[in-house]
């Protein structure tokens, strides 16, 4: 099967600047794929050549099997993009924008989609708005609505929802995981990770331009098959726990880092042997932040 | 096509909208400078024999809108699209570098001769205008927008700030409209600078446009519109160039 997206050995270099050293990846049709890394790692480069934006160095990109530059109308017609910036044209309102927005697409007659995006994304009332009257929110749906005027088979959203408030964050994951339910391939970055660990069934994580992991959410998290126990104890902790204390908070809380889950038994006898009583105790998951941070410390 | 006609579409929107300040105040500066100079000059200078000075100048007036008007409709609309980011618009779509500059152009040429058609309609009220060759008008009116429009694309494309695009603007296209003979013939001109204008490719397009209301001119018609039209050709194959190379848009 065609891949949605494939890039092939991509670097891009602006001036002495490597935003990107050599980064191969592929997605497959109604994947919905999460590409995390810290600010400056390259994941909007990356977005930018996915979408023509810019000009690769070296290597290849390719939508449905479109290459982003010699195919570029299969391509771009195959591919809906959310940038991350909140930028609108001022001239129009929603409704025109929208339409306009899809007239470039070579759609004459779109306003049934158009209309049924606009109600998805809750812009009924707004539709006959100026841009420049919205607020952030309801810009951020806006653009939305743009990457999907042409049905584009493969959606990528650069963090739609940074500065976003919780009730919008919520409406439009609701709807992008719908488009993915509906076989749409979605491609997401995000510094909120547990959206990301919620959404993503696969994620790439970037650092420097590089690919430092690339697996199933769910094999990741699995990596670090550890555990954390967080303790207050009505005594001093045994010393032979020492070295597995991974915080000490101000508030007295202590938070171990064990390497596997049975471990759990050996902390509680060495609290049994130094008679020192737990007043609480909280056994946790670690989470895909806690594997992002440990991935990039290595990398 | 759709594509290409739906920016430009947008592009003529763009400036519609906001007619009183991209249409009726264009129209209403090139009054002034009627009034005020055939007020001034008025018994003072008579270019060609028979034409007052004020008919005289109303051609020349309404070219170097039509040439003002098409340059800042192009440029200002990719530098502000540029500036406020929302050029990704038009570049995340399927359109390709000819659709992208006809699209612009055509706008350009649209604004420049709607303001132009307004002059000349604003001032047949107050002064009787002879049109001689009408063919030859509209000729030169479309060429000298579609010119200046390529020119408005290419100070656009390379903008990125306002101060760069109001340097382009300040320096390069008052200068070459204003020194054009707009507001004189340039035989009254001393030798040396009767030489430059004819270094200046704005003077033709103003000579030929004027041309057509009297039947007389500095320079031959069919002169005029050969180095108005391969300004145009020249202009054209550098944004277009510049276009499909992604200069400062695809980065």
């Amino acid at each position: 099967m065609t891949p949605a997206i494939e890039v092939t050995d991509v670097t891009k270099r602006y001036g002495s600047l490597q935003a990107l050293a050599g980064v191969s990846l592929s997605v497959a049709p109604g994947e919905f794929f999460g590409l995390l890394g810290p600010n400056g790692a390259g994941k909007t480069t990356l977005i930018s050549i996915l979408a023509g934006l810019t000009r690769p160095s070296s290597g290849t990109a390719r939508i449905m099997g479109h290459d982003v530059n010699g195919a570029y109308r299969e391509a771009r017609r195959a591919l809906g993009v959310v940038p991350q910036e909140l930028v609108f044209d001022p001239f129009f309102t929603v409704r025109e924008a929208l339409t306009i927005q899809s007239g470039y697409f070579g759609l004459r007659d779109n306003r049934a989609w158009i209309d049924e995006v606009i109600d998805n994304l809750d812009l009924s009332d707004k539709a006959d708005t100026n841009m420049r009257a919205l607020s952030g929110g309801m810009k951020r749906r806006v653009l939305v609505a743009q990457a999907l005027v042409h049905k584009p088979p493969v959606i990528v959203l650069d963090e739609p929802t940074a500065g976003v408030d919780v009730e919008l964050r919520q409406a439009l994951w609701r709807f992008i995981r719908r488009l993915n339910h509906d076989g749409h391939t979605i491609v997401l970055t995000t510094h909120y990770l547990e959206e990301a660990e919620a959404l993503c069934g696969r994620v790439a994580m970037l650092k420097q331009g590089r690919i430092v992991a690339l697996d199933k959410t769910e094999n990741l998290l699995r990596l670090h098959s550890g555990c954390y126990v967080e303790l207050r104890l009505a005594g001093l902790l045994p010393p032979q726990l020492e070295p597995l204390v991974a915080e000490r908070r101000d508030d007295g809380a202590i938070r171990l880092a064990l390497p596997e889950y049975a471990e759990v038994e050996r902390v509680m006898a060495a609290l049994r042997e130094g008679r020192v009583a737990v007043k609480e105790m909280e056994i946790m998951q670690p989470d895909l932040e806690e594997v992002f941070v440990q991935i990039m410390r290595k990398a | 096509m759709t594509g290409f006609y739906t920016l430009f579409y947008k592009e003529w929107l763009r400036f519609w909208k906001v007619s009183v300040q991209t249409v009726l105040a264009p129209v209403l500066t090139a009054l002034l400078y009627l009034l005020v100079f055939s007020h001034a000059l008025r018994d003072r200078i008579e270019v060609f024999p028979g034409v007052d000075y004020a008919t005289f100048l109303i051609p020349g007036l309404a070219m170097m809108s039509v040439l003002q008007n098409a340059f800042a409709n192009a440029s200002s609309s990719l530098m502000q699209s540029k500036m406020t980011g929302n050029i990704v618009f038009v570049l995340l779509p399927p359109l390709s570098h000819r659709e992208f500059f006809l699209a612009y152009l055509l706008a350009a040429v649209a604004r420049g001769v709607i303001v132009g058609v307004g002059v000349l309609f604003a001032s047949i009220w107050f002064i009787q205008l002879p049109m001689a060759h009408p063919l030859w008008v509209l000729l030169f009116g479309i060429a000298g927008a579609a010119a200046m429009g390529a020119l408005g694309i290419v100070a656009g494309i390379y903008s990125d700030k306002i101060d760069q695009l109001a340097a382009f603007t300040n320096f390069i296209i008052l200068p070459l409209t204003f020194l054009s003979g707009v507001f004189y013939s340039i035989q009254s001109l001393p030798a040396f600078w009767q030489a430059a204008s004819h270094l200046n490719p704005v003077f033709y397009m103003i000579d030929g446009f004027r041309y057509g209301f009297f039947g007389a001119s500095d320079t031959s018609p069919w002169l005029s519109m050969a180095i108005v039209g391969g300004s145009f050709i020249a202009l054209s194959w550098l944004t277009l160039v510049l276009l499909k190379s992604g200069y400062k848009l695809r980065h």
